[in-house]
């Protein structure tokens, strides 16, 4: 039996609480056989955390939990929880979930005439614990229970006591509790006074008029967690997901195989291809044949007998066939021949975090070995920046620590020159950049390709001319009589000053941005 | 009339706060019911399922069952007048 020693050497083990994403973030687990206060305002998923917490166990663990309810009645909450598939009603009759009905009871208000203690509340819990061995406790969720009783001083002191009588019955428990405030005090009553040891925040924040779920852990007294804000998502089939960012290891192995992108042109210009396992950004104007170089990149992959996953959140299926049709690949027989899978989805449909962990789900079932995206601008309307940010390094390393081949898109906002915002967050984190550019030349419009970065290669640096026709695109020669593709602001060069020039910089020089 | 009381009183062993809450109640019923009394205690540390039962969350709680309505008190009934007033057996003052 562990004592309840205090010496500070101690190793606090931790109890994975099979959470998704969560025990990533909490670096293992919940501290086993303390309780953590989860504090969260009206609406974060207290109650569902609480369920879950003893849900997972159930369906992981084979491990029993008691549920205490100071708020919602239990035929509330066994509603509630079914469709998360929770089904806890069964797990009543096979005893492995005890509830103990602490909610407000109707009828008459109870009259408090002198001293009193919380002494029937701890031996119901005590007693549930016993009737299913339980290995885990959920209270849910403290503020109600100081609407019940108002000599806050006394609760206090009782709820010490419960605290303590589960760390004695060695049972790992979660406390919700009220916040007022997304950024403010822990929770209200003072409560974190005295169960201070382990905090787990919940968020759900208004950002940019859309709503932002997150999950701080705060400290876990005596070992370690990741710190800062995660985002998570309340999945119908799954309750809460945590997606956690930084936790994932950004160890990836690199390679030096060399893939086709489906244009020897642009194979070419990037020193022999894209790498196996990188991930690359194709920027361009609507129009500038972004979408042509996602379907070359496909079909280049299928060519090759690998298997390609299309995500579109532009354009339709069938818009999407016929444009391949149109420069001479056939999706409808790649997708019959198993090479090749196209999901097409609103962005609008599901908020930013629901369509990552779909898009995981997809990847890992179909099995690619290239994603491509067209576009993340279509799913920066529907996100935060920092959302958006997070959707995108959380996709990039999920594709890279499968070593898949990863090609984006994204659409600037204006026709000529310009960089869109997606650029701006994620330019970083992509290994290759490739501009497409709308060129004007004497009232024409041309169109301009060139490889901004090439991490780890050696690539063409020149801006170069591009056309489509019916077999796809053609990389043609650069543009030598125009400067200022990139800013959109062209000057044309007569031909004595382009030698002059010329002559200056005889080297192959790097190419600048802007 | 005469209507029998039925009084439960739930309390959580034997400690000060469920003697003195004995105590009072049953000096209250002697002076005040006649002996038309039923008087019941129960200790949640023995009879957790009772307390489950009832929903008890406090201890001590003295629960009027009979005659209706149905009362709760919870406390150690200290002040006596307060006791005679949630039993319905004063009219208000």
């Amino acid at each position: 039996m562990p004592t309840v020693g205090s010496e500070p050497q101690r190793h606090i083990e931790k109890l994975e609480t099979c959470i998704p994403g969560f025990d990533l973030v909490a670096l293992g687990g919940l501290p086993r056989g303390r309780t953590t206060l989860i504090s969260g305002t009206a609406g974060s998923a207290k109650t569902v955390f609480a369920c879950q917490f003893l849900a997972e166990a159930i369906l992981h663990k084979q491990e029993s939990g008691v549920f205490v309810t100071f708020e919602e009645s239990t035929s509330d909450i066994r509603k509630n929880m079914l469709g998360f598939g929770w089904d806890i009603q069964r797990w009543e009759h096979e005893n492995k979930w005890a509830f103990v009905d602490a909610s407000p009871q109707p009828g008459a208000e109870p009259i408090i005439i002198g001293e009193y203690d919380l002494g029937a509340l701890l031996a119901r819990i005590e007693n549930a614990v016993r009737k299913v061995n339980a290995r885990r406790v959920s209270l849910d969720s403290l503020g109600a229970i100081f609407t019940q009783f108002t000599d806050t001083n006394a609760l206090r002191r009782e709820l010490f006591r419960v605290v303590s009588a589960l760390k004695s019955m060695g049972v790992t428990a979660i406390i919700t509790a009220e916040r007022t405030e997304e950024y403010g005090d822990i929770a209200r009553y003072g409560f974190e006074e005295f169960v201070t040891d382990n905090v787990v925040i919940l968020r759900n924040v208004m950002e940019e008029e859309k709503r932002r779920r997150t999950l701080e852990i705060l400290k876990f007294r005596g070992t370690s967690h990741q710190k800062g804000e995660f985002p998570f998502t309340i999945m119908p089939d799954q309750g809460i997901v945590v997606i956690p960012l930084s936790a994932i290891e950004l160890k990836q192995k690199s390679t030096d195989i060399r893939i086709t992108a489906g244009n020897a042109e642009l194979d070419k210009m990037c020193g022999g291809g894209f790498f196996r396992d990188s991930v690359v950004l194709v920027s361009g104007a609507t129009g500038t044949g972004k979408t042509l170089m996602v379907t070359s990149f496909m079909a280049g992959g299928a060519n090759n007998g690998e298997r390609c996953l299309l995500f579109a959140f532009e354009e339709s299926r069938e818009q999407l066939f016929r444009n391949a049709i149109g420069w001479g690949v056939d999706f409808e027989q790649m997708e019959k021949e198993g090479k090749l899978k196209v999901v097409c989805e609103y962005p609008e449909t599901t908020g930013i975090e629901d369509h990552l962990i779909q898009m995981k789900k997809v990847i890992e079932k179909f099995q690619p070995n290239r994603v491509a995206v067209d576009s993340l601008s279509a799913l920066e309307r529907v996100s935060t920046i920092k959302g958006f940010r997070e959707f995108v390094i959380s996709l990039t390393s999920f594709i890279k620590h499968r070593e898949l081949a990863g090609l984006f898109t994204s659409t600037t906002p204006t026709l000529l020159g310009g960089t869109s915002i997606t650029e701006a967050h994620i330019s970083t984190t992509t290994d290759s950049i490739i501009l497409l550019r709308y060129v004007e030349i004497y009232g024409e419009m041309r169109r301009g390709i060139t490889v901004l970065k090439m991490r780890g290669s050696m690539h063409d640096k020149e801006i170069r001319e591009f056309t489509i026709d019916g077999k796809g695109m053609h990389i043609g020669k650069p543009f030598r009589n125009i400067s200022g593709i990139l800013s959109g602001n062209f000057v044309h060069l007569a031909p004595a000053e382009i030698d002059r020039i010329g002559n200056l910089f005889t080297e192959d020089d790097a190419l600048t941005d802007e | 009339m005469i209507n029998k009381y039925i009084l439960r009183l739930y309390i959580t062993g034997q400690t000060p706060k469920s003697e003195r809450a004995i105590e009072n109640l049953r000096r209250i019923c002697e002076e005040e019911l006649n002996g038309q009394y039923q008087m019941v205690i129960i200790d949640v540390l023995e009879r957790p399922q009772l307390a489950e039962d009832e929903k008890i969350l406090a201890t001590p709680t003295l629960i009027k069952e009979l005659p209706p309505p149905l009362r709760r008190i919870i406390g150690d009934l200290s002040d006596t007048e307060k006791v005679l007033l949630g039993l319905e057996l004063r009219r208000s003052i």
